[in-house]
């Protein structure tokens, strides 16, 4: 196959629950090759699992259906290829609705690929009887300390396999768990035919696709001199112009709102980073601090010299538990004496509590005070002290979900025997949710295997 | 020397890790950067966040990124699901580290553009 010099790859969602026209912009204002969908964050794929133990049909992003049924037509005209994550625990169910999606639109002969292997969920003790110990790689603690409250156990996989489901012709890629950057070294590894011991090449993918990820975080989105952000309203999405020596630019349509620079750039660079040296990925290292960045045009920024090393032996796998229940709940609080009164509405609420016999530890309760400077705590901050009005939120966590139900009582009530100026209780009553319980751990990466399986609308 | 926000000479982003965050802070300036690996340190930017973290600081630093990115163990009040707290993934910690007040050499801030 003729290779291509530039490959096209955007990120359309950076996360479940991004704007949807992220993706519909994308595909409408400007050229792309592919469209890439990030959806999974740990506790998603345990609110999947427990969907999916309801109901055989659920456990995917729904929101992927919904974006191909506004898409499609232009994906299909337009041949871009879709790279998402939007599989979940449930892959095939994810391609069934997606099949739907582009038959309500009249598209058939469009070729699917599933990616399957990262969901360990089934294998769990199997895997601990074997050797594989699982272990919190926090806190070191053995999983066999809450595998019975386990939920779902997932495998962060890498981009080859979507790389293989492109080789083999396939429109849209649906995954499980596999790295946010793994969208993007996918098809670049596709592409250009890199191999796994191209470990600088995979760097680069795995840079690049880390900088895209979150969507608009890269293009002006959060950005610390918000104000210079022109057209935030319609700001552009980012994409990846790739080429086979392991070079790219990030840019974006011409026309769209924000900024490429090497400022907005570094900004995304170093969100959610560890050690910048050492950014460890299934299909390999990735030192960040190797980069160098350019502005060669505008919204148009030069990346090269990237440098990476070996993948470790291990996988990580997120495991989710049941981890107890918690409640929050809130009211508006307004002057004068706004914060005084909230105090009290506090104290009122535990001690009624305490009466009937419910009481919290302090790390099993929350008191906030909203617009009294709750998110910059301890810094000296101007007219914290006297607001106009605060929101009282209140929270308790812990194992006894009579208790946690008990609490969500208590708070509305302040409304006719609390102090004056109490309102704002819209949500009504709150009520006792479960705690998902995050477990990150590292397994062997023989022990996994993958398995793409293709079809067609 | 004038004492200004850390602001003044360096952008800030932050984001979740486990039950922890990390806040990384870019110099704007190449007199920022060497200015600020010696005043902002693990110990500095522990008690400046005191009420927000309750566990260890640790510090990356990268030379050619002018980056120095802290990890601040427990800032999350349990962090994912299990926490109550209204910035449960620590995205305004970034502008938290924004307000310290540093005394920065007029040289310095003469160097770096606001």
């Amino acid at each position: 196959m003729a290779r291509k010099d530039k490959v096209l790859v955007a990120n359309g969602q950076g996360f479940w629950g991004d704007s949807l026209l992220g993706p519909i912009r994308l595909c409408r204002e400007g050229p792309i090759d592919y469209l890439t969908l990030d959806y999974l964050a740990e506790v998603t794929m345990s609110i999947l699992q427990k969907q999916y133990l309801r109901d055989p049909s659920k456990g995917f992003a729904t929101d992927f259906v919904k974006m191909i049924d506004r898409t499609a037509p232009e994906l299909v005209k337009k041949g871009i290829k879709v790279v998402a994550n939007a599989g979940g625990v449930n892959p095939m169910a994810c391609k069934d609705a997606t099949i739907a999606a582009l038959h309500r639109q009249g598209f058939k002969g469009v070729k699917i690929a599933v990616v399957e292997g990262d969901n360990i969920y089934g294998q769990l003790d199997g895997l601990l009887a074997g050797g594989e110990e699982l272990k919190n790689m926090d806190t070191g603690a053995a999983l066999s300390s809450v595998r019975s409250k386990v939920t779902s156990a997932n495998v962060y996989l890498g981009a080859f396999p979507t790389a293989e489901a492109l080789d083999r012709g396939a429109q849209i890629v649906i995954t499980g768990r596999g790295t946010d950057p793994g969208l993007v070294l996918g098809p670049l590894i596709h592409e250009f035919g890199w191999k796994p011991s191209d470990y600088d090449l995979i760097a680069a993918g795995t840079i690049a696709g880390h900088i895209v990820e979150c969507g608009a975080q890269c293009t002006g989105g959060n950005y610390v001199d918000w104000r210079a952000v022109k057209n935030m309203a319609m700001v552009g999405y980012p994409i990846v112009e790739a080429s086979a020596d392991g070079s790219f630019v990030i840019t974006k349509h011409a026309g769209t709102g924000g900024m490429v620079t090497p400022r907005s750039i570094l900004h995304q660079l170093v969100y959610e980073m560890g050690d910048p040296k050492n950014y460890i990925g299934p299909d390999g290292t990735a030192d960040f601090t190797s980069i160098k960045m350019e502005q060669e045009g505008p919204d148009r920024v030069r990346i090269t010299g990237a440098k990476g090393g070996p993948p470790t032996p291990t996988y990580k796998v997120s495991i989710s538990y049941e981890d107890g229940w918690k409640a929050l709940g809130q009211l508006t609080i307004s002057g004068p004496d706004a914060l005084e009164k909230a105090r009290l509405c506090a104290e009122i609420v535990w001690k009624r509590l305490e009466y009937d016999g419910c009481t919290f530890k302090e790390h099993e309760k929350l008191v906030e005070f909203v617009g009294a400077n709750v998110c910059h705590a301890g810094i000296d901050v101007p007219h914290a002290s006297e607001p106009s009005e605060v929101v009282l939120r209140l929270g308790v966590k812990g194992a006894d979900k009579a208790r946690i139900e008990r609490f969500g009582y208590e708070l509305v009530p302040l409304v006719t025997s609390g102090p004056p100026g109490v309102t704002g209780f819209a949500g009504g009553r709150p009520h006792a949710t479960e705690i998902i319980g995050f477990w990150p751990a590292l397994m062997r990466k023989d022990k996994v295997t993958t398995k793409v399986t293709l079809f067609e609308s | 020397m004038p004492i200004v926000s850390l602001s003044r000479i360096a952008d800030a982003r932050s984001g979740d890790k486990g039950e922890g965050s990390n806040v990384g802070v870019m110099a704007r300036s190449d007199a920022a950067f060497a200015f600020l690996k010696r005043a902002l340190t693990t110990e500095v930017v522990k008690a400046h966040m005191h009420a927000i973290n309750f566990g260890a600081v640790k510090r990356y630093e990268s030379e050619s990124l002018r980056v120095l990115n802290f990890i601040l163990a427990d800032s999350l009040g349990g962090g994912g699901s299990a926490s109550l707290k209204t910035d449960a993934q620590g995205k305004t910690h970034g502008l938290a580290l924004l307000r310290l007040k540093l005394d920065v050499p007029a040289d310095v801030l003469a160097s770096t553009p606001e």
